[in-house]
């Protein structure tokens, strides 16, 4: 799950990582307001869940009233990679010196929280991976003893050269680890960290992102959500045990199994069609989870006919084939259905299946062939 | 031979009162598995049909000497399960449970590396031998014994892929589910050890999917340390970037981890990739020279 900028900066405010002063505004009335009379630099900044909103125009300094007004006006309600932005915050402007990037994440190859540093800091710290990895320093942490004195002074020695400013940076990398690892956050960064002239350190960027898995023990951040529509669509799905994501083609499909999902969507697209969802309803028969998808699949006017693809391994075909004809029964269907089952009882699953206006496959290719035809 | 478990394994089920342990206890009787005891704490003394249930893993083991445990315990309890079965002195411990953070993942990982006590999973469909034992909640009727040993990241896919095995006249030595959460137990490259070295075993298919890099990893693995023919086969070409697919470990994040650039790191080893499931036995006879 991700959160804003803005709502990340009063989690690090919690922790003591210092920010700059910081306004979060949803109208230019807000923003004028956070702004106050006398002139002073401000930093508005779009708050959308997506990278790149500084080159999309969604990041401005203003000096004056009139820029704060100007570019409130420009950024409240621009679109960025088709995200309307709601939200602004209205940060005081910082002296930057120099700065940095500073990140903790999950690594899977190490299997542990990593540590990662960098004096390249407040460009996109992927381009510097990609293109200067030994720019980036990188610390797996041991979970037993967290991120240790001593290695947060090495960190920030590399970064900063002078002791006096290390202590201030290893505190921060501290209290950044606890934050991260308490929260059970799976990516926090500052980029940047900053550098002012006077020797201060301050994050004017914050993001953190949580673990889905964790959410259960942290029901603050639950509250934090702010979804889009096909996220209120993909949270709906997951409360009825189902798991959708939205794409933009015309086959939908229902699978039973991520795996198998996704290879379902590849096949769609090896054949030349393109699949207008992931959809995995899970190991089971319940008829209720075929009518939940169903009702998904056609809440999307894209979608000209479904494709179900369903691997019966200890939940039978049969069993799924009934729980199938259940559900079509409950619900008006106004596409063309084409169903492969395979696996444990198959035989008799098609036969059940065929006695209703489903169009069956015996094959995931022959499916996604048929399904693509009807598709036109 | 197989690897990981054969038919003298002895296993616990932790979480062996619940829904699932139970149901998957005893297909996995039914299947052959030597199950000898099961785990749920407050229940000890009881029995599910026939298995004697104790409170603790350290009971479990004292009673019955198992060496493998599956745990089907709720995610939030996992990590304790997986714990708890170490210091009991199990050797394999193999995490059905879904949904497990992370964070708890990476503490179980080092509870459980320190005491040399092997993990698959979390989220794990398991391993099955065929013909000797199931450890996991595979179903056991598509699978034969055979000489394909089989590593996926999946569950259902790993199902079909196995049906066009069999189909196709190639049965497995064993085939495992590493789980499909960002941080999980054994991985490609020790599973590729233990099949290079499995007499029984004359090929391997990697079921891999986007997320992470470990494919890459394993492409150039196997290009340096394997001798035996691999075929893979990768999903989530179609996925788009930023989305968790179903398993919280498929994900393209800030561009990496793709389909293209694994399917290209194992084009580049020399390992086939599969274009659809029913290709995998084609390259398989190629690879075999068949």
């Amino acid at each position: 799950m991700k959160i804003h900028e803005y709502q990340a900066k009063e989690i690090f405010n919690k922790y003591g990582i210092p920010i700059p002063g910081t306004a979060v505004c949803s109208t230019v009335e807000e923003v004028l307001a956070a702004y106050g009379e006398s002139p002073r630099t401000v930093a508005i900044k779009a708050q959308v869940h997506v990278g790149g909103r500084g080159k999309a125009g969604g990041v401005k300094l203003a000096k004056t009233r009139e820029e704060a007004l100007s570019a409130a006006s420009k950024i409240l309600g621009m679109e960025i990679k088709g995200l309307v932005v709601e939200k602004v915050l209205v940060d005081d402007a910082v002296k930057i010196e120099s700065e940095f990037y500073i990140g903790f994440t999950n690594d899977r190859n190490t299997k542990s929280v990593m540590m990662m540093a960098s004096a390249e800091g407040g460009v996109e710290i992927e381009e510097v991976a990609k293109n200067f990895p030994e720019k980036i320093i990188k610390l797996p942490i041991d979970p037993r003893f967290g991120l240790m004195d001593f290695q947060a002074r090495d960190v920030a020695m590399k970064l900063f050269g002078d002791i006096k400013t290390t202590r201030r940076a290893a505190t921060i990398f501290k209290k950044l680890y606890r934050c991260y690892v308490e929260m059970d956050s799976s990516l926090t960064e500052i980029n940047p960290l900053v550098l002012t002239p006077d020797g201060e350190l301050i994050a004017i960027d914050a993001k953190m992102n949580f673990d889905d898995n964790a959410l259960f023990r942290h029901p603050e951040i639950e509250a934090m959500r702010e979804t889009t529509a096909d996220e209120a669509k993909e949270i709906d799905a997951k409360n009825k045990g189902l798991s959708y994501i939205k794409l933009d083609g015309e086959i939908g499909c229902m699978v039973n199994g991520a795996g198998l999902a996704m290879a379902t969507m590849d096949m769609i697209k090896l054949y030349g069609g393109n699949p207008a969802n992931f959809l995995d309803i899970g190991g089971s028969s319940n008829p209720q989870k075929v009518v939940d998808a169903m009702n998904i699949l056609l809440s999307d006017d894209n979608v000209k006919v479904v494709m179900i693809n369903i691997f019966g391994g200890i939940t039978r075909c049969d069993d799924v084939a009934r729980g199938l004809v259940e559900a079509m029964g409950k619900i008006d269907i106004t596409v063309p259905v084409v169903a492969r089952l395979s696996g444990t009882n198959s035989e008799e699953g098609i036969k059940i299946l065929s006695e209703c206006d489903l169009i069956t496959a015996g094959s995931m290719s022959e499916a996604a062939k048929k399904a693509i035809a009807l598709a036109g | 031979m197989s690897i990981l478990i054969d038919e003298k394994s002895k296993v616990i089920v932790q979480g062996i009162t619940g829904r699932d342990g139970a149901f998957h206890a005893k297909q996995m009787a039914e299947y052959g598995t030597l199950v000898v005891g099961g785990v749920t704490p407050g229940k000890g003394g009881d029995s599910v049909d026939g298995i004697p249930v104790f409170d603790s893993a350290h009971r479990a083991l004292s009673e019955t000497g198992a060496d493998t445990s599956i745990i089907f315990v709720p995610a939030k309890f996992a990590k304790d399960a997986m714990c708890e079965a170490a210091d009991a002195g199990i050797k394999l411990v193999i995490a059905i449970s879904e949904g497990v953070p992370t964070l708890d993942v990476i503490e179980a990982v080092k509870f459980l590396d320190e005491k040399n006590v092997q993990l698959i999973g979390p989220n794990s469909p398991g391993i099955i031998s065929p013909g000797k034992a199931k450890v996991g909640i595979l179903p056991g009727n598509i699978f034969k014994q055979g000489p394909i040993g089989l590593i996926s990241r999946s569950g259902t896919l790993t199902y079909e892929i196995v049906d066009r095995l069999t189909e196709g006249g190639f049965g497995q030595s064993t085939c495992l589910g590493i789980g499909g959460d960002p941080v999980v137990g054994l991985h490609y490259l020790e599973l590729l050890d233990m099949f290079e070295a499995d007499p029984e075993t004359e090929a391997v298919v990697l079921v891999g999917e986007i997320g992470g890099d470990a494919e890459e990893k394993a492409a150039d693995y196997i290009a340096k340390k394997i001798s035996k023919p691999v075929v893979s086969f990768i999903v989530g070409r179609t996925a788009p970037p930023g989305k968790r697919m179903g398993h919280a470990g498929a994900i393209i994040s800030s561009g990496s981890g793709t389909a293209e650039e694994k399917i290209a790191a194992f084009e580049a080893a020399g390992v086939p990739v599969a274009a659809e499931p029913a290709e995998i036995p084609v390259l398989l006879k190629q690879k075999l020279g068949m």
